[in-house]
């Protein structure tokens, strides 16, 4: 063949190569789609499992306590540091307050919180699920004729839905008090001018964006690290087995927490 | 290639012209071509063949977990290629499953998993369940090991638990995937036992997918043969090295040695 009969060839396989994996994008997305509409369905249906979500609770919410707290007051500190040394630069450490307060409430709590959970207990949902997968556990549950939605997949929705927003309600107070401590006992800013500062800006809206913020971030996470797990067998290039699992769980931290920077933008963008 | 065989005037589970493949377009493996036979009612009947000849898809077709490319997949009258989710659903209610990995859930202990189906699926009370399990437990020589979890128990023990779980809701048909894979002689012997024990108690239809071959021919009533795409159907299992298929007469003589020489 000579180089001028290759090169339409080579053309022809490289828009073959883009056209399958458009597809493939195409039909993984539909199968997430359909996925997120069985998993909220599920909510619904009874019988409803409330050990397994008092359970659920405690793993995503309680037990992911800790590290909230941790980087909450590390972030409300920072937060507090760094307010005082660019307010102090015009004379508006009475400001540091407000904030320290805003950037906590309206951005870090949700983003922050929603990274830890996805790190901590979306990891592990999607390797919980991918294991019963790969070890048929999934197929008993439909062979037994039971939903492996509802038993399964809507209790971890229900829980993170609940979960996410009281962790971000838990990082923005230790977060504000670690700016407090930082600017008011270190830095010596008043204490009466730091609390003034927060009642007097924070408004019902922004309390709001927060809050929508973290619902919108908690069911992005529970759907994609649920649903890689789940369809851990249909997902390109895996592999097999452990190893698929393994792939899968770090894909879905990475999808779920580029999915929630991404949505912080357009949420910001939309409700600011 | 494909084969009939009406064994029986109404059989449980039929297959006509099914074709399944894998795989993504230029890379499609065919793996039933055209399969058609039986599965009479109240018998048990042996799939073997194989790896990668398709047995246990053919588990997978009649449970509805996979859709064939063409052809039908008939429980009873019920064509399970075209049900939807709720109808299968139902349908499934007449299957217990015996899965290769018996496929326990892993955070629920040996009774939890065993009470689930009749959790899940029975309006029994708590007290009735207890009672149901704890009666199959002593049956199949569980009686202490309760609660454990599936991780603490032997690959034998293993099969028991997910053959008593197969059989809470007394299904009509109970399909096996491999029921003796890495068990040793001994415990292949016991489960062999076992099924034979429930089959003649509860009377239910028996698909047992194996490569346990002769041995599990044994137990068959019917046995079906897949190698290369070819599949046949025989009644004794002295039949078999006399296939009028070359690929199954060349498989069994592989796995059957000098008796099929």
């Amino acid at each position: 063949m000579t180089q001028n009969e290759q090169q339409p060839v080579a053309v022809l396989r490289i828009v073959g190569t883009i056209g399958d994996q458009a597809l493939y994008i195409l039909t993984d997305l539909g199968r997430m789609g359909v996925f997120l509409f069985f998993a909220l369905i599920g909510l619904f249906k009874p019988p409803f499992r409330f050990k397994e979500l008092i359970k659920q609770l405690g793993f995503i919410g309680a037990g992911s306590l800790t590290v909230i707290f941790f980087t909450a007051l590390s972030s409300g500190m920072v937060l507090g540091l760094q307010g005082y040394y660019s307010l102090n630069k015009f004379g508006a450490e009475g400001m540091l307050g407000s904030a320290v307060s805003l950037t906590l409430i309206m951005e870090l709590g949700p983003v922050l919180t929603a990274l830890m959970v996805a790190g901590r207990a979306g990891s592990a949902m999607c390797a919980e699920i991918g294991i019963m997968r790969i070890s048929e556990q999934i197929d008993a549950l439909e062979c037994m004729a039971i939903d492996p939605f509802r038993y399964l997949i809507s209790p971890k929705f229900l829980a993170a839905l609940i979960s996410v927003p009281l962790l971000t309600a838990v990082f923005d107070v230790v977060g504000i008090m670690g700016g407090y401590l930082a600017g008011v006992n270190l830095m010596e800013v008043n204490g009466g001018s730091f609390f003034a500062g927060m009642q007097q800006s924070v408004t019902n809206h922004d309390i709001r964006l927060g809050v929508i913020k973290s619902f919108v971030f908690a069911l992005l996470i529970v759907w994609i690290c649920t649903g890689r797990g789940y369809f851990v067998q249909k997902i390109r290039g895996a592999g097999f087995g452990a190893e698929s699992v393994s792939k899968v769980t770090t894909q879905a931290v990475v999808i779920s927490s580029i999915s929630v920077l991404i949505f912080d933008y357009l949420l910001t963008a939309v409700l600011l | 290639m494909s084969d009939a065989n009406a064994a029986s005037p109404e059989p449980a589970i039929r297959f006509v012209d099914v074709c399944k493949s894998f795989g993504e377009r230029a890379r499609r493996h065919l793996v039933l071509d055209r399969v058609t036979f039986s599965v009479p009612q109240g018998k048990t009947t042996v799939i073997a063949g194989g790896s990668g000849q398709g047995k246990s898809v053919i588990l997978k077709l009649i449970l509805g977990l996979l859709r064939p490319d063409s052809g039908q997949v008939l429980v009873g009258e019920t064509n399970v290629s075209v049900m939807g989710y709720k109808a299968l659903q139902e349908l499934r209610m007449l299957f217990g499953v015996l899965f290769q990995g018996a496929a326990l859930f892993d955070s629920l202990t040996v009774f939890e998993n065993i009470a689930l189906p009749l959790r899940e699926r029975t309006k029994l009370s708590d007290q009735e369940i207890r009672n149901k399990v704890t009666a199959t437990l002593e049956q199949l020589d569980l009686t202490g090991h309760d609660e454990k979890f599936p991780a603490q128990l032997s690959g034998g023990m293993k099969k028991r638990v997910g053959l008593a779980r197969a059989l809470q809701l007394d299904p009509k048909i109970v399909l096996f995937d491999e029921p003796t894979t890495g068990l040793d002689p001994v415990m292949t012997k016991e489960i062999y036992e076992l099924f034979s024990m429930t089959q003649q108690r509860l009377g239910y239809t028996a698909v047992i997918v194996s490569h346990d071959i002769p041995q599990i021919f044994a137990l068959a009533d019917q046995i079906v043969l897949l190698n290369k795409g070819e599949l046949d159907v025989f009644t004794e299992a002295s039949q078999v090295p006399y296939s009028t298929k070359p690929s199954i007469r060349e498989f069994a003589r592989l796995v059957m040695g000098q008796q099929a020489a």
